[in-house]
């Protein structure tokens, strides 16, 4: 199972500028501790990692937990070191994964 | 002493009077408020934030999914909405502002979300889709958002006009155990409060929005239910014609706002 994701980060940027990642993750989020119309659980689906790297070296991680809400919106920063590739990868529960690149150019 | 106070009691329940007046009799009833405005004025900054950027307004991805089903063949006709409708951006600029729509084969109005349902079943021989399902709200929302930016313009047609009437009726009617009318909170206390959150004027310039609340993309029709719950009324069932004519009058009442979709709200 994968979803759709949105990625925000600068085509280019100068070498050791600090660059702003925004990224969006379509997931429903199901904390676990809900119950459906008969009083049955329904069971927890969440996205557990996102993980992100640049050339090969992580750079940001997140652990995400029940309380998360809906299609997560995370934000977080990294210095521009060289041109290359930013790779984005969220895996969950039920197997899902999503995973996304974008190529950026540091002068 | 105790007269004294009496009178001061009465002067005051006299001023308060007076004050509340012009208010309440500067509205005919049914009407919008003087000053339309978007329940985007009553948002906190983060939330329009979040509304304003296509990159992180989570309806955004509704709107995705439906760009893919738009092109992806469907039911045994083997058609594509593409097929037939070519390239939404230019085939569906402005076509929701015009919902819902007269259907003259039907004999009844029929809102965005119908007609879509009514192309599935007709042209594509294809199952309807279910109300509130991920795909008929994503289709919904696609289309809506060709026409974002452009002001909401109900059709001057006049077989429509019976329909708008019946739910103006719909909208002044008191219902529930509380025994409220639509018209009592979004024309008479908009911009007040009800439990800490803002009442706003009711104008539906957004839809499918994405509500915080739900965790999720709804319809109008849903909205509506939810308002019918809160009154202790019964809720229309869904794509119920009242729940349609209502629909009818608030984009009519709501007629020049332009289109938010996808909005996102509280």
């Amino acid at each position: 199972m994968s979803g759709r994701v949105l990625v925000t980060v600068p085509r280019t940027a100068r070498r050791g500028e600090i660059i702003e990642i925004r990224t969006l993750a379509q997931h429903v989020m199901e904390t676990g501790y809900r119950r459906n119309e008969v009083g049955r659980p329904i069971p927890r689906d969440i996205v557990r990692l996102f993980v992100c790297t640049y050339n090969g070296v992580e750079v940001f991680r997140a652990e995400l937990h029940s309380a998360i809400a809906a299609n997560p919106y995370l934000v977080f920063t990294t210095v521009a070191t060289e041109s290359g590739t930013l790779a984005f990868r969220w895996s969950g529960d039920n197997g899902y994964t999503a995973t996304e690149s974008v190529a950026i150019s540091v002068t | 002493m105790k007269a004294r106070a009496a009178a001061l009691a009465r002067l005051a329940l006299a001023t308060l009077l007076v004050t509340a007046l012009p208010r309440a009799v500067s509205q005919a009833p049914g009407e919008p408020p003087a000053g339309k405005q978007s329940g985007y004025a009553w948002m906190a900054r983060e939330t329009r934030a979040i509304q304003d950027d296509a990159l992180a307004n989570p309806g955004m991805l509704s709107v995705l999914d439906g760009e893919a089903l738009w092109a992806r063949k469907a039911g045994t006709a083997g058609l594509a909405c593409a097929d037939c409708h070519g390239d939404a951006r230019l085939s569906m600029k402005g076509v929701a502002t015009r919902f819902p729509a007269f259907d003259a084969r039907l004999g009844r109005p029929l809102n965005l979300e119908q007609r879509i349902n009514a192309c599935r079943t007709e042209r594509q021989a294809a199952p309807a889709l279910r109300y509130e399902s991920r795909d008929l709200l994503a289709l919904t929302a696609y289309v809506a958002r060709q026409s974002h930016g452009l002001p909401i313009a109900p059709p001057a047609d006049a077989r429509l006009r019976p329909h708008v009437e019946a739910g103006r009726a719909e909208y002044l009617r008191r219902q529930g155990q509380l025994n409220l009318s639509c018209a009592q909170c979004h024309d008479g206390l908009a911009d007040r409060k009800l439990v800490g959150n803002p009442i706003t004027q009711g104008h539906p310039t957004g839809y499918p929005i994405y509500r915080l609340e739900w965790q999720a993309v709804g319809s109008l029709q849903r909205r509506l239910r939810n308002c019918m719950a809160g009154v202790r009324a019964e809720p229309h069932p869904y794509g119920a014609a009242e729940a349609v004519n209502l629909e009818a009058y608030l984009m009519w009442r709501a007629r020049g706002m332009p289109l938010e979709t996808p909005a996102v709200r509280p």
